[in-house]
């Protein structure tokens, strides 16, 4: 997993509630036997028409958002499946940050597999930052995670929370099978109880 | 010793570390795998050189990708090879696969307690959200992504945070004609999609007592479309008599000494949640959505809504966006709205009992000439035991296709999908755009919702029928 430490981006804003792992990477996408190469079905059915030609008004189909790495999204951002399936189509398709007011559980703990980093601001901090997105081109955040903070080139700063485990796997890219068999003894002794 | 909530005596009984400031190690009791979300963790195992810790707590079946119509004919290449994937998986790293040839095969979440997987205070993962369905039986189980089932194959173990609790009581008895299913969606339209982000429910109360173990299945089976981690109903005698007798429940005199150790899991007289919500059973109705969320949901004696009416600018968005979709205009009375297809099957209500509620509603009926309606058993077990009830040609004679089992066209990612436009009232779980086809709008309902919806063609208020039924008895 790559390690998370700092990044700067652009910010492409996806103006919806609970948007669900279904819209992220539909189902028929799923049947592949390989962790990559999702990028090109992300929010598939929303991206493209049936004849595969784009659709321009969806955001991620304008130019100025072609590039983005930094997606800003509404409430319950990512609910309904567990499918890992819509972190790689999103890590894929180039986003490393996910902001949004909340996030599902399931979805939430995916990112942090994959070295994306899901931040949880306030409703009115979200509703700023779509303003700024949408009245600013090429608006980018820089996304702080060793001082947990969210920047603008304009003053803006905003603190976040998250899991400090979480922050340092994420921070060194930890791969945590490895740090569950340094437990070998422990669960060794739990097995021979059970 | 402090009183507990069922959660924590789980929990506790599953910590093997812990360490201020990071997340507990959790044994897991029972790892059920399927084809759609394991294939890159077993190709994880191998990059690594590890082997499955323990191939004998884990237990796989193939159930999102089966055809139901022609199973063995999997013409599409992609989803064979998916399935051929789990077969050399399973094969190479030592665990009991149920495949197309079993009679144990079905959706993952039906036969775990069929089987007598499922056991009260077992810690229980799968890679699938719908894991909460296990819950019914007073264990914790939950739903992980692929990264997850990797480290859980690898290791028998998962780190986690702790959730916070979460007591959803419901007070008084269901009312004639309503269903576990109206429950669960009536909970989520009142409190929304993620009104558990972040808790493990456990519903209490005297309606729950009464459910039988299929209805609490399709209770904590839908509690992931609150947002919960978890559903939890503490174990009683219901839950001892479904167990007694299954395959992989401990027989005779085990049995007795398994049951002594359950009743110990429930709450503590004296335990608190971090919340507790109250709900009336008597004040729900049948229910319909009307549109892309489980939370989208109302009345079947009610209407559409109307967007203007919800309180913030993102509800008032999402209404509208629903309502786009859906081909829906506020006002609209639920029980005029026309559909095309009817879907009754899935983890939520596949099950036995489910299938013997529609069969209720579609004896001596017909389909609506208008509507294409299907039955997919969510097992083999089912299949056969609603076969040897003569529930199939029920269906049959009323119209109805009968189908072999599988997930089906609850995710449509076998050849059972919708067209775009079509209109389906579905006994599944998500509402959401394209969920069961692109284009394709779904309702969800309960199975009696849904056949009676097949029969009319429109939804009807399955309690009018019922009470007829009821009535015409008394005067036989």
């Amino acid at each position: 997993m790559n390690p998370f430490v700092i990044h700067t981006g652009l910010v492409a804003p996806l103006d919806r509630v609970n948007v669900d792992t279904d819209a992220i990477i539909p189902k028929q996408f799923l049947k592949r036997i390989e962790r990559s190469g999702f990028g090109q079905f992300l929010f598939y059915e929303w991206r493209f028409n049936v004849d595969g030609s784009p659709i321009d008004s969806f955001i991620l189909n304008t130019p100025a958002y072609k590039d983005s790495t930094v997606l800003l999204a509404r409430n319950n951002f990512g609910c309904g499946s567990s499918r890992e399936h819509a972190p790689w189509a999103l890590l894929d398709y180039g986003f490393r940050c996910v902001i949004a007011p909340s996030f599902a559980d399931i979805f939430y703990n995916n990112c942090f597999k994959n070295g994306i980093l899901p931040i949880k601001l306030s409703e009115e901090q979200v509703d700023e930052l779509f303003l700024r997105t949408q009245s600013r081109e090429n608006y980018e955040l820089t996304i702080d995670l060793e001082q947990q903070v969210v920047r603008d080139s304009d003053g803006l700063s905003y603190p976040f929370e998250v899991d400090p485990y979480r922050r340092y796997c994420l921070l060194n890219g930890l791969d945590d099978i490895g740090i569950t068999l340094q437990y070998e003894d422990k669960i060794a002794a739990y097995e021979a109880n059970r | 010793m402090k009183p507990r909530t069922m959660f924590e005596k789980i929990w506790d009984n599953h910590v093997i570390h812990e360490e201020a400031g990071k997340p507990s190690l959790l044994y897991i009791d029972l790892h059920l795998v399927h084809e759609v979300t394991s294939p890159q963790a077993f190709e994880g195992l191998r990059l690594a050189g590890r082997k499955v810790r323990r191939p004998e707590l884990t237990f796989a079946t193939m159930d999102h990708n089966v055809p139901t119509a022609d199973r063995f004919n999997i013409k599409d290449p992609i989803s064979r090879q998916q399935m051929e994937t789990l077969t050399d998986n399973c094969r190479e790293f030592g665990i009991t696969l149920a495949d197309l040839n079993s009679p144990d095969q079905g959706i993952v979440h039906v036969i775990g307690p069929e089987l007598g997987l499922t056991h009260p205070g077992k810690t229980i993962v799968c890679g699938d959200s719908h894991t909460s369905t296990h819950g019914a039986f007073g264990a914790l189980a939950f739903g992980i992504g692929t990264s997850e089932v990797e480290h859980v194959l690898a290791t028998q173990c998962l780190p986690q945070l702790k959730p916070k609790t979460m007591e959803v009581r419901v007070n008084g008895d269901l009312p004639f004609g309503v269903s576990a299913k109206d429950l669960i969606l009536a909970i989520i339209a009142k409190y929304g999609t993620d009104f558990a982000t972040g808790y493990v429910v456990e519903y209490t109360g005297e309606a729950i007592r009464k459910l039988t173990m299929e209805e609490r299945m399709t209770v904590c089976n839908m509690t992931i479309e609150g947002g919960a981690r978890a559903g939890l109903i503490a174990p009683d005698q219901t839950t001892f008599d479904y167990l007694q007798g299954r395959r992989y429940v401990p027989q005779g005199e085990d049995f007795l000494a398994a049951v002594e150790a359950w009743k110990e899991l429930c709450t503590d007289e004296g335990a608190t949640y971090d919340t507790c919500v109250e709900i009336d059973a008597a004040a729900i109705e049948p229910q319909v959505t009307w549109g892309t969320s489980p939370g989208m949901g109302t009345n079947i004696t009610s209407t559409v809504p109307d967007p203007e009416a919800f309180e913030t600018t993102a509800q008032r968005k999402a209404a509208q966006d629903a309502l786009a979709y859906m081909d829906l205009a506020p006002g609209t009375p639920m029980s005029e709205i026309k559909i095309d297809r009817v879907f009754i099957g899935s983890c939520t209500n596949g099950r036995i009992e489910d299938l013997r509620k529609a069969a209720e509603v579609a004896k001596g009926r017909k389909v609506s000439p208008s509507v294409h309606a299907m039955v997919v058993p969510g097992s083999q077990a089912v299949k056969q035991l609603a076969e040897q009830e003569g529930l199939h040609l029920i269906f049959q004679e009323a119209g109805f296709d009968w189908r072999e089992s599988g997930c089906s066209m609850c995710l449509a990612m076998n050849p059972d999908i919708l067209s775009e436009g079509e209109r389906c009232a579905s006994t599944s779980n998500r509402n959401f755009e394209g969920r069961q086809g692109r284009g394709g709008r779904t309702h969800l309902v309960s199975p009696e919702m849904a056949a009676a919806a097949a029969i009319a063609g429109r939804f009807v208020d399955v309690r009018e029928w019922k009470r007829e039924s009821a009535s015409e008895e008394v005067f036989q």
